[in-house]
């Protein structure tokens, strides 16, 4: 009797082992596959820098953009980094213009930090850049520490003009100054010869800082020293400098009157496709994730195979060519 | 005999994932451990007893003899099997070659070996079918997708649960959204022409239908393929709805007719097992022998996308500061989500229109911008 009961509880131990083990491995089984799978999938995830870019357009001797950005010691981490990793590279010099200096690397300009003190930082940084850089580049670009810049956009846009001119480029607006001004924000350039009468400007007495509001001083100082304010728009007259973050324009909206931010314009504006132009050049109160955000669409991301519809003339010398253009703004 | 079935079955407990086959062996392993392994007492009686040649007499003997230790584990094990199978949901799998969970889009050297006749005739094959899952309450999402990535379809068309006097589309009059998305799936069906892939999606995500066209492009739609963002939830690989899902010819064909199966694919859903649409469709999917697969780049970077880029750069902000945008996202992306109707119609301007002047891509294919459309 006793027998049998031990033999039977011997039974049933085995019963509970047998199914406990089981389960054990069942579930071991279960998670070590779960995690494998996980680890096979994340270390497929290596990747090539991208070696398809084709050809870009070659950088003559003629065009060659110093860029500077108006920066000071409290965005050099939050803003100026970003710029440094993003665009700022496609420029053939780039200057960082700032109170102090440091190992960014930025310039040193004798003004202190301020909203009042952004005309000085300008006059100063133009004197620099004259007095060090006049020889070197052909184009110089003024950008802020919030601007989004497309460089190979910049430099087709400069291609029909010529930087001996006297001339300044970037979004115009009507107000204060009769030939018009450009709009600090959306950044802004000066030819060389525009750059020598500006610093002439000041030797003489011609241009002085009259004012703290940079973009419009500087306008006045460029019509003062007669150097063109000339017209950056496509071919489709669209605008290629923007003072605001693309999303401001491109929305579609119903047919109304100027919207503030648009008042000041000197051309027509459109809301909606077409407000800017494909090859655009500039967007402003871009930071952070924004700045990588427009970077990874303007150079990563694409429609492969998509044959795009805007497909401007090339850049020559032509005069027949910038001719039809200003013919076909004109009626806009 | 029993030893013969052993390796074979370890095999195929190795490769395929059958809880059913794992019970067996075990169990089997501890029947075969009780017959090879005899007692000494057994082995004076084999040696006592020559004209035995069965294999299972020794195990007999062993167990009357009060082996029943062992005979309960395998009871225990034969349990365990039983308790398996009552909660097992997954069918029968039958060993295919597409049997991988990620499917990449072709390199280019892939895509070179192949003749201009060739590329050519690919890329006339292969034309997309959307189907877009709208409903009023999200009619802005809905106009915008109508404005916006949708017109890059060859045939896109968009599926409502109740009509709107706003907008077109085919009124299912179906409040249900699993029942809805089967009543869509079927009328895609019925009505896919020549076009042979299938996208599904909400008009929150937004798509590029040249780069979904790209990584199907060397695909057979006379297979099944279910692609789109590959997620797991317990045993189910099933692709995420938010991100976007890809059904081939085939697929589709075989999920309309496991529809007709009320008991593997109910229409309503049993209340006990409401699963999300995406985990229901891979269900069902399942028994046809449809899996998932991750939709991958050529070096593996995921191209369905169940997050906005805003979401993405922001990630990859933190993990790799020192290289966002390559760390962030692929160049051929195809979905993202999460965005909202204002953010999508700059990404048309992002995608289909800026660029920097002069970079030229001699792409081998051709993809020409939908007629009379503004904003690409």
């Amino acid at each position: 009797m006793l027998r049998k009961v031990r033999s039977a509880l011997v039974f049933f131990s085995g019963l509970v082992i047998g199914f406990v083990t089981l389960l054990l491995v069942l579930d071991w089984n279960i998670s070590t596959r779960f995690s494998d799978k996980l680890l096979a999938i994340r270390n497929e995830r290596h990747f090539l820098r991208r070696t398809d870019r084709g050809g870009d357009v070659a950088t003559n001797t003629s065009s060659r953009i110093l860029c500077w950005i108006m920066t000071g010691p409290k965005y050099l981490d939050s803003r100026t980094r970003h710029i440094r990793e993003t665009w700022a590279k496609r420029c053939d010099i780039t200057l960082y213009m700032s109170s102090f200096p440091s190992a960014f690397p930025t310039v040193a300009l004798n003004v202190s930090e301020g909203r009042q003190n952004l005309y000085w930082k300008t006059i100063r940084a133009f004197q620099y850049i004259h007095e060090k850089h006049l020889d070197e580049a052909d184009w110089f670009l003024k950008a802020d520490d919030d601007t989004f810049v497309v460089v190979e956009n910049l430099r087709f846009t400069l291609s029909s003009f010529d930087p001996e001119e006297p001339l300044y480029l970037g979004r115009k607006f009507a107000p204060f100054i009769k030939q018009g001004y450009m709009s600090g924000g959306a950044g802004y350039v000066l030819s060389r010869e525009a750059l020598r009468r500006f610093v002439k400007g000041f030797e003489t007495g011609a241009c002085s800082h009259f004012s703290s509001i940079e973009d419009m001083a500087l306008g006045k100082c460029m019509e003062a020293m007669q150097v063109e304010a000339a017209d950056t728009r496509d071919e489709l007259g669209r605008q290629t400098f923007h003072p605001y973050p693309l999303e401001r324009y491109v929305v579609r909206k119903p047919p109304r009157e100027r919207p503030w931010h648009m008042i000041y314009d000197v051309y027509p504006v459109f809301e909606g496709p077409r407000c800017c132009s494909d090859y655009a050049v500039s967007f402003h109160y871009i930071h952070g994730v924004q700045l990588y955000e427009l970077h990874y669409m303007t150079y990563h991301l694409r429609p492969y195979g998509y044959k795009y519809r805007f497909n401007p003339t090339p850049p020559g010398n032509s005069t027949a060519t910038t001719t039809a253009v200003s013919a076909a703004k004109l009626k806009l | 005999m029993i030893k013969n079935q052993i390796p074979a079955i370890w095999a195929g407990y190795k490769e395929q994932f059958n809880l059913t086959e794992i019970c067996i062996c075990f169990s089997l392993q501890l029947r075969l451990r009780t017959s090879v392994n005899p007692t000494k007492q057994d082995i004076r009686e084999r040696r006592l007893n020559r004209h035995v040649s069965r294999s299972h007499i020794p195990s007999i003997k062993m167990l009357s003899e009060g082996g029943s230790f062992f005979k309960g584990m395998f009871l225990g094990g034969l349990f365990c099997i039983a308790i398996s199978l009552l909660i097992n949901f997954t069918t029968e799998t039958k060993s295919d070659e597409h049997h991988h969970h990620h499917v990449k889009a072709a390199s280019k050297d892939e895509l070179k070996r192949l003749s201009d006749d060739q590329i050519k005739e690919l890329s006339n094959q292969v034309r997309v079918y959307c189907v877009i899952m709208v409903q009023p309450k999200i009619l802005v999402y809905w106009a915008t997708a109508m404005d916006t990535w949708s017109k890059h379809c060859d045939k896109s068309v968009f599926y409502t649960s109740e009509s709107s006097k706003a907008l077109e589309a085919v009124d299912l009059n179906e409040k249900d959204d699993w029942a809805r998305l089967r009543k869509a799936l079927k009328h895609a069906y019925d009505n896919a022409g020549d076009l042979q892939w299938f996208f599904i999606a909400q008009p929150t995500t937004f798509a590029i239908i040249e780069n979904l066209k790209y990584l199907v492009l060397t695909k057979d739609p006379k297979e099944p393929f279910y692609l789109g963002n590959a997620m797991k939830s317990g045993e189910l690989e099933y692709v995420s709805y938010d991100s976007g899902i890809v059904l081939s010819y085939e697929a589709l064909r075989r999920l309309v007719d496991v529809f007709e199966d009320e008991d593997k694919c109910p229409e309503r859903g049993r209340a006990l097992w409401k699963l999300s649409d995406d985990k229901q469709l891979a269900e069902c999917l399942k028994y046809k022998g449809v899996f998932a697969e991750n939709g991958e780049d050529p070096h593996g970077k995921g191209l369905f996308n169940s997050k906005s880029i805003a979401t993405l750069i922001s990630n990859s902000m933190k993990e790799n500061p020192t290289n966002v945008v390559e760390g962030c996202c692929s160049d051929m992306a195809i979905t993202f989500s999460g965005m909202s109707p204002n953010q999508m119609q700059v990404m048309m301007f992002g995608v289909y229109r800026l660029r920097p002047y002069g970079h030229d891509f001699h792409d081998l294919l051709e993809f020409h911008p939908p007629e009379s459309s503004d904003n690409d």
